[in-house]
This record gives structure tokens, sequence and C-alpha cells, in this order.
């Protein structure tokens, strides 16, 4: 379970920021992300996939989140 | 010597790597790359901030000398005590030229050494009581110093002392800020973990407890803080000139002649602007995180990463930081078009390899292309993927990267490449010179500088200049063997 920092890219694409891995991936795309859901299933640049715990309301970016290896 | 392809540098990879045992070599080979700016991730190609193998010579530096050297040694009104045996501090003392303004030893303290100096009894009884009496000595001694910091060395750790505790009572008792860093320097691969502890120390200890406090400053809609300039030979001072002159209001400056002060405010600041991103993202993305600071990473070398850097920053602010910025390019120009014009012609086609640390081997790409040279060459001491995938966009294809290169290695890639000038540290500058290839120790601007902004671009050119043209390097080789060079040219035309 790392402690996963997410950030904006200036052109609009999420940053996945784990200190510790020493990984910087772009998010390529999100199980939900809707105005209601926020979470699930995340493809990263590189093809690996976590999880975020989905969540309502969608987080405030930039922040810090648990996520799951899958 | 022309430039190679992509396949001959692989070959020359592969040679080098040749004498290694099969092991080493498979582990080498994966820190040895060409470069090929198609590739988006580093991670594709080179592998970074693993281990070094033992018995190769690296270069590189322990956690200690990343946090007390780098991150906390600059900030200039606070005491920070190598805690530990004698000679970490000593041997480290004003090494790295951080320049700063102040009396030292009255209110500043940058170059002096402060030391627990540990003794036998102190590793079998613990070092802590000792500790305490030497920030009661400082409080005595150095009235005026604004804060400590207890940078551990190796022994902190393996005897389990709490520097914790001292460090909570001693702020009590003399309601000054005391930071216990845990930067024992067997922590980690490199310095790059020290950075990180530093960062990490800095946030727990100064910068959120300072957020929680009222503070006297007035904030202004173009604060800014410049993160990650350590001033060295005065490099903090050219930047913040140009961001001044562009109607910006530098509030910190972490850490080069900066004061914990500085640091305290900076999470007011609208911008953070980065320029050693290895050794202090960590803290940036804290504060946007927590504060919500934006940060962006600038390029202070070289005319033309300046002017792009310049333009970056006055992105994110209003027409009047927009119009300063271009007025400062404009103001500069005639300035450094003449320093280009000078050396020019002097360096044109020159060929460079870099091995350095931190932000230095992409940073400073772009100054020596200004000066019509070329990076044919570059790798770092402790640096991460996200360093390479940096460094990936700036570097020409089929040019070599190396990460952590070992003596050897080096060595062995400098013969076969035969560049005319090496950037690297002090460790490597005498072998080099000895084999005949000019060379500038690149850590501290070889005792020079500073090197960062127009000023410093103009000290830049004319060290690269006195170096690779020193008439020197032509009596490099010994008379007598010039002379049998000739008599055997002219028994042959005989």
């Amino acid at each position: 379970m790392p402690s996963v920092m997410l950030r904006k890219r200036d052109d609009g694409k999420l940053l996945f920021y784990v200190a510790k891995k020493d990984l910087e991936e772009t998010v390529e795309s999100i199980e939900f992300d809707t105005e209601e859901k926020w979470g699930g299933e995340v493809v990263l640049g590189d093809d690996s996939r976590y999880y975020f715990e989905p969540m309502s309301p969608p987080p405030v970016i930039p922040i810090t989140l648990r996520a799951k290896r899958i | 010597m022309s430039a190679l392809t992509k396949e001959e540098t692989e070959a020359l990879i592969q040679e080098v790597l040749e004498v290694y045992p099969e092991k080493a070599k498979k582990d080498r080979a994966k820190h040895l790359a060409v470069n090929d700016q198609s590739l988006e991730k580093s991670n594709k190609c080179i592998t970074s901030n693993r281990k070094s193998l033992p018995g190769v010579m690296t270069i590189r530096g322990c956690a200690y000398a990343g946090s007390k050297g780098v991150v906390w040694g600059p900030i200039k009104d606070m005491i920070h005590i190598s805690h530990g045996p004698v000679g970490c501090g000593q041997y480290s003392r004003a090494g790295r030229r951080n320049y700063y303004v102040g009396t030292t030893g009255i209110n500043t303290f940058g170059t002096m050494n402060f030391t627990s100096d540990f003794q036998e009894k102190d590793i079998v009884f613990g070092g802590d009581k000792k500790l305490a009496k030497l920030i009661d000595e400082i409080e005595v001694l150095f009235p005026l110093n604004k804060g400590i910091s207890i940078q551990s060395e190796c022994p902190i750790g393996l005897i389990g002392d709490d520097i914790e505790a001292v460090a909570k009572q001693k702020k009590k008792e003399h309601g000054k800020t005391v930071v216990p860093v845990r930067c024992e320097g067997f922590r980690g691969v490199s310095q790059s973990l020290g950075h990180h502890i530093a960062n990490d120390a800095v946030r727990d200890w100064v910068l959120d407890p300072a957020a929680e406090k009222e503070t006297a400053y007035e904030a202004s809609p173009y604060d800014v803080a410049v993160i990650g300039d350590y001033n060295i030979g005065g490099d903090a001072w050219a930047s913040r000139t140009l961001l001044e002159d562009m109607g910006l209001n530098v509030v910190a400056q972490w850490s080069g002649d900066g004061t914990i002060a500085e640091i305290e405010n900076t999470s007011k600041v609208k911008l953070n602007l980065i320029h050693c991103y290895r050794s202090m993202n960590y803290i940036s993305r804290h504060m946007e995180e927590k504060y919500g600071i934006p940060w962006i990473e600038y390029n202070f070398f070289g005319p033309t990463k300046i002017a792009e850097s310049l333009r970056a920053i006055a992105a994110h602010f209003d027409d009047k930081i927009k119009e300063g910025a271009e007025r400062v390019i404009e103001k500069y120009k005639a300035e450094y078009d003449e320093v280009i014009a000078k050396y020019k012609p002097r360096l044109q086609g020159k060929r460079v390899m870099l091995y350095v640390g931190g932000l230095r081997p992409r940073h400073v790409i772009g100054a020596y292309e200004d000066l019509g040279m070329e990076v044919v060459g570059t790798g770092y001491e402790f640096g991460h993927n996200d360093d390479y995938d940096r460094t990936i966009k700036e570097m020409g294809n089929a040019t070599l990267l190396y990460d952590d290169v070992t003596g050897y290695e080096f060595e062995e890639f400098v013969k076969k490449v035969q560049p005319d000038l090496i950037g690297s540290g002090i460790k490597e500058k005498y072998i080099f010179q000895k084999m005949g290839v000019p060379f500038r120790q690149m850590h501290s601007w070889d005792y020079s500088g500073l090197y960062h902004g127009y000023d410093g671009f103009a000290i830049f050119a004319r060290d690269m200049d006195m170096t690779i043209n020193n008439p020197c390097w032509k009596s490099i080789k010994a008379p007598w063997k010039q002379e049998v060079a000739n008599d055997v040219a002219v028994a042959a035309s005989a």
C-alpha cells in the first residue's frame, strides 16, 4: 500500500508519484472520474495498475492517497 | 574524432564492460545507455539510484553529506552540529563555497565546524548528555544563532541515541528551533536519501510548525521562493537579481545565503521556483499539497535557457511580470551577445563529457550549446529515474548516458570518445589532467563562479575558454618524444 502523491501536470494529466519507489508516472486512465465518484483502478504510463478506494466527492488535487498495487 | 553513431556507442559500452566478471557486468550494463530522444521514460534504457557494487571506484557521498553538506549547511544563521566523531564535519567544512553575507562566528556560522567529537566513552555510554551540554555551550558562546540543527553521523543511529528527546527539551529551554536530523551516513545508497531526510526534517520541524504561527510578513501577489540554489560562488545572488529585476519579490532562498526566518515564511509564497530538482523536489511537493503553492523547475545556465525560464516563470503571473521578463532579457542582450561573439569562435565544435550530481548533468547543457559546444556524454552520481527522464530530451541522440559511473568506466569512455573538455569532480580532476584532457571541476565551479544568470554566463564562458585553449595542453607530450616522431618522419622522407 504505497503512499501516492497525485498532482496535475501542466497539460492536465495526472502525475502519480511514489517517493519511496522513485516512481513518477502519468496516469493514463482512471476507472471512475466523475463529479460523484472518483477512484478505482488506474493504469499508469508503464502499464502498471493501482487501485484507489473510490471516494465521493472527488479529492482536491494535489493530494497524497493510499493506493493498492494490482 | 567525429560523433559516434548509435551502434558505435553501444559497441563502446560493450567493450568497456568486457573486463568485469559476469555478475558485475550484468549489473553495470543496466547503468550505461545510449541516449535515444524518442524514449518517453528513462527506465526503458537506464537504471539509477541503486547500490554501488563493492569493489568499484564510485564517486558518491553519504546521507550525512546530502543533509549537512547540501541542504542544511548553507542556512547561515543556524548552527549545524555534526553529531558524532570529529572527521565527518571537519573534512567537509566550508568545502562547498556556499557564500553568504554576515559576520562569521557572530550572526552567521556557515564556514564553521561544530561537532560533538565522539570518544569511545560516548559510544559506550551514549552521547545524549554530551549533546545537551554542547547545545548549552553554543547558547553561551554564540547567543545570536537563530536555531540549531543536529546532523547525525553514523554512530548515532548505531548506538540508538535519542536526539529527538534532547532537541525537544532544549527547544523548550532556550526557546529556539532545534532540529534533529536522522541523516546517518549509512542510510540509503547515496547522498540522495540525505536530501530527502533533510527535506522531511525541514518540513516537520521548521516549515509546518511556523506555518501555524502568525507572522509579521506582508504578502504581495509577486512572492516567490528560490528553492535548491545553494549560492555556490554567489550563484543565488545572480538568480535573485534577475527575478527581482522582472518585478518578483524573492521571499526566501533555499538554502544558499538563506536564513531560518526565510524558510518559515515560505509557506506564504505564491510560486516555488526549483533549481536543483533532485535535492528539494520533496519539500516543493509537500508545499504544493499542503499550502497549494505550485512549483516549476527553471534553469539559469546560459542565455537560451535563462530566457526560456524567465518566460515560463512570468507565465504564472500577470502582464506586469511578463513585460518585466522581456525587459530583463532585453537589458542583458548586449552583454551576453558580446560574450558569445567573443568566445564562440574559440569554443565552436568542442565536445564535452560531464559527470556530476544534482541538476548540472542536464542544466549546463544549454550553456555549452550557447557557446557552440556539444555535450557528448553525461551522467549523475546519485540521480533517480525522474532526473534521467528530464535528461533524455536535453541530450543529442546516440550520446552516452552513464549512471554512478565507476572510475574505470569513465576513464575508458574518455579514452575512446576523446572529448575536448571534461566537467566532473575533484576526485577525477587530476587523473584526466594527467591524461592530457582539459578538465573543469563542476561541483563548485573549480573555485571560480558564479555560473548562474547572465553574469555567471560570462564567467562560465571565460572559464571554459581558458581551460580548453590553455597553452599547457600543447606541452603535454615530453619534448624528446616529439623529437623522435620528427626524426622518424625525417628518416622516412630521406
